[in-house]
């Protein structure tokens, strides 16, 4: 399934399979109470506001702000020790759900908080979809 | 409620080995050998302890209890919180002494920090991490450092905070470090050795981050009444554990500037009945730098925002108004995931802090933060 891939696999869950089987069709999505609305992520069995279990998967457009970030120098993972460095994003969405994840063709000294950024798919193996960054 | 525990019980005995980067010892054994040398300053002998406490990664309670030859132990529990386990640890020991379970509570870590597997790959494995494992391991955020930095970031954004601020706590811990014989960080450190070493995850460089060493360190905890016999009782006056909006994961935090310390804090104060302005010494733990300001403000020294300019002026060193660390720290002792803090605390209120004592130390206080967002405080007094 992953031939030749060293960088570490997610091992989905029941509550989160439908986000990583939404990825790999090409949709973000982010987990919303079926009951109140509320968004949350990442994914879990009820809300935290009202406790209802019921669940609606609602598409994202993707576009977000940047909350805070990091450079990474020092390659913590074999995976990634021709990457370095590589800035990873906090980025905020809609709803106040949040998401960390690596923010391409970007330099350290032009970020901002509060910056546009947007996701972008990227195919990692044959069934693995990791949702990544550009600036917007 | 606040106030229960308050007088209940007091360290009577500290133990620590050596700390190094490389050892021929088990985990077991450096647990075994700290937890003795704790025992015998104690007073004590190894089969008056009735309640254990491990730290909650590594060897468990019935291998202490063999290798101890314990006959007779009533409560054994964890407090699986990462760097906050030690300090919550001395509230767990202490409900189960003012319960009247126990007289007597070893609590001890020990580990291979630096000769077993790494901080990187430990992470991984542990299941408070799972979320961070399936969502941020594979993006490339794997280590504390790079979990870390964002709240860094965050709290240099918000509030104008700087690397030369957490500069200034790396050089203190270093200065501390060097006045003690048992701390792996000899060579003084300076700005220009701060701000030339390498970038781990920027904010963070390598003098941010705190070390990876070998060694074990316990901590006997007994009922006030018969502490009050021992050679150096340390009394807990006010202790706490508290825990972060969404522990599990940094990024869902409403406020990655606020951790768990912010809600346990005022409670451990509340129950000590002291003020801030009566902690001659603190013990803050210091995975990286930047924690340390976070802890501060969240301990109410100053201002969330402020702790950057709280740290500045040799405040924290020796001889400041508040001095943090006086053993080194995580950042230049060695990382005993802050059962050396308690070790240290409960040197300098006994006025055996050596070259390091910070002067009539009465009061001071200890903290542990962990595994993302955990907090623990405890406040004690020495003898007078």
């Amino acid at each position: 399934m992953s031939d030749g891939y060293i960088k570490p696999l997610p091992e989905p869950s029941i509550d989160s399979q439908p986000f990583w089987d939404a990825l790999n069709e090409g949709r973000l999505v982010f987990q919303a109470c079926g009951d109140c609305g509320k968004l949350r992520h990442y994914p879990r069995p009820i809300c935290d506001s009202c406790y209802s279990d019921q669940v609606d998967w609602k598409p994202s457009d993707g576009k977000g702000f940047i909350y805070s970030w990091t450079e990474t120098h020092h390659p913590f993972h074999v995976g990634f020790r021709g990457e370095t460095p590589y800035i990873l994003i906090t980025a905020e969405f809609e709803g106040g759900v949040r998401m960390q994840t690596q923010l391409l063709d970007a330099k350290i000294e032009d970020l901002k908080v509060g910056m546009p950024v947007e996701v972008v798919l990227m195919r990692a193996t044959g069934d693995l979809t990791l949702p990544l960054l550009r600036l917007a | 409620m606040s106030g229960t525990l308050n007088g209940k019980a007091a360290v009577t005995g500290i133990g620590e080995t050596a700390y190094s980067r490389g050892t021929d010892k088990s985990s077991i054994g450096l647990m075994l050998e700290a937890s003795l040398k704790a025992i015998a300053d104690a007073g004590l002998h190894p089969k008056q302890i009735d309640g254990v406490i491990p730290y909650s990664l590594g060897p468990v309670a019935e291998e202490i209890m063999t290798g101890l030859g314990l006959e007779d132990v009533r409560f054994s529990v964890q407090t699986p919180m990462g760097g906050a386990s030690a300090v919550a640890a001395l509230q767990a020991a202490s409900m189960a002494i003012a319960a009247g379970v126990c007289n007597h509570v070893l609590l001890v870590l020990g580990r291979r920090g630096y000769s077993d597997s790494r901080v990187a790959t430990r992470l991984a494995a542990m299941p408070q991490f799972r979320l961070i494992s399936e969502f941020e391991n594979p993006i490339g955020a794997i280590a504390p450092a790079q979990l870390y930095a964002p709240m860094a970031r965050r709290h240099m954004e918000m509030f104008g905070t700087t690397t030369d601020q957490f500069a200034e706590i790396a050089i203190a811990m270093r200065e501390h470090a060097i006045l003690n014989d048992n701390a792996i960080m000899q060579k003084p450190l300076n700005l220009e050795d701060y701000k030339s070493a390498r970038m781990i995850s920027d904010p963070f460089r390598l003098f941010d981050c705190s070390l990876e060493s070998d060694g074990a360190c316990a901590v006997i905890v007994s009922a006030a009444n018969i502490a009050k016999d021992t050679r150096a009782p340390v009394t807990i006056l006010g202790v706490a554990e508290g825990h972060p909006r969404s522990p599990s994961t940094i990024t869902q935090r409403e406020d990655m500037t606020t951790l768990g310390l912010a809600t346990a804090a005022p409670r451990a104060f509340d129950m000590a009945g002291v003020k801030h302005k009566d902690i001659d010494v603190a013990q803050i733990y210091d995975c990286f730098t930047y924690t340390v300001i976070c802890e501060i403000e969240d301990l109410g020294f100053c201002k969330k925002g402020e702790g950057g300019a709280f740290v500045e002026g040799g405040r924290i060193r020796l001889g400041g108004e508040l001095p943090i660390n006086t053993h080194g720290g995580l950042l230049s002792q060695a990382h005993i995931a802050g059962m050396n803090h308690i070790y240290e605390l409960v040197r300098q209120l006994r006025g055996e802090g050596g070259r390091a004592q910070v002067k009539d130390a009465q009061i001071g206080l200890v903290t542990g933060y962990g595994d993302l967002g955990d907090g623990s405080i405890a406040i004690m007094q020495g003898a007078s």
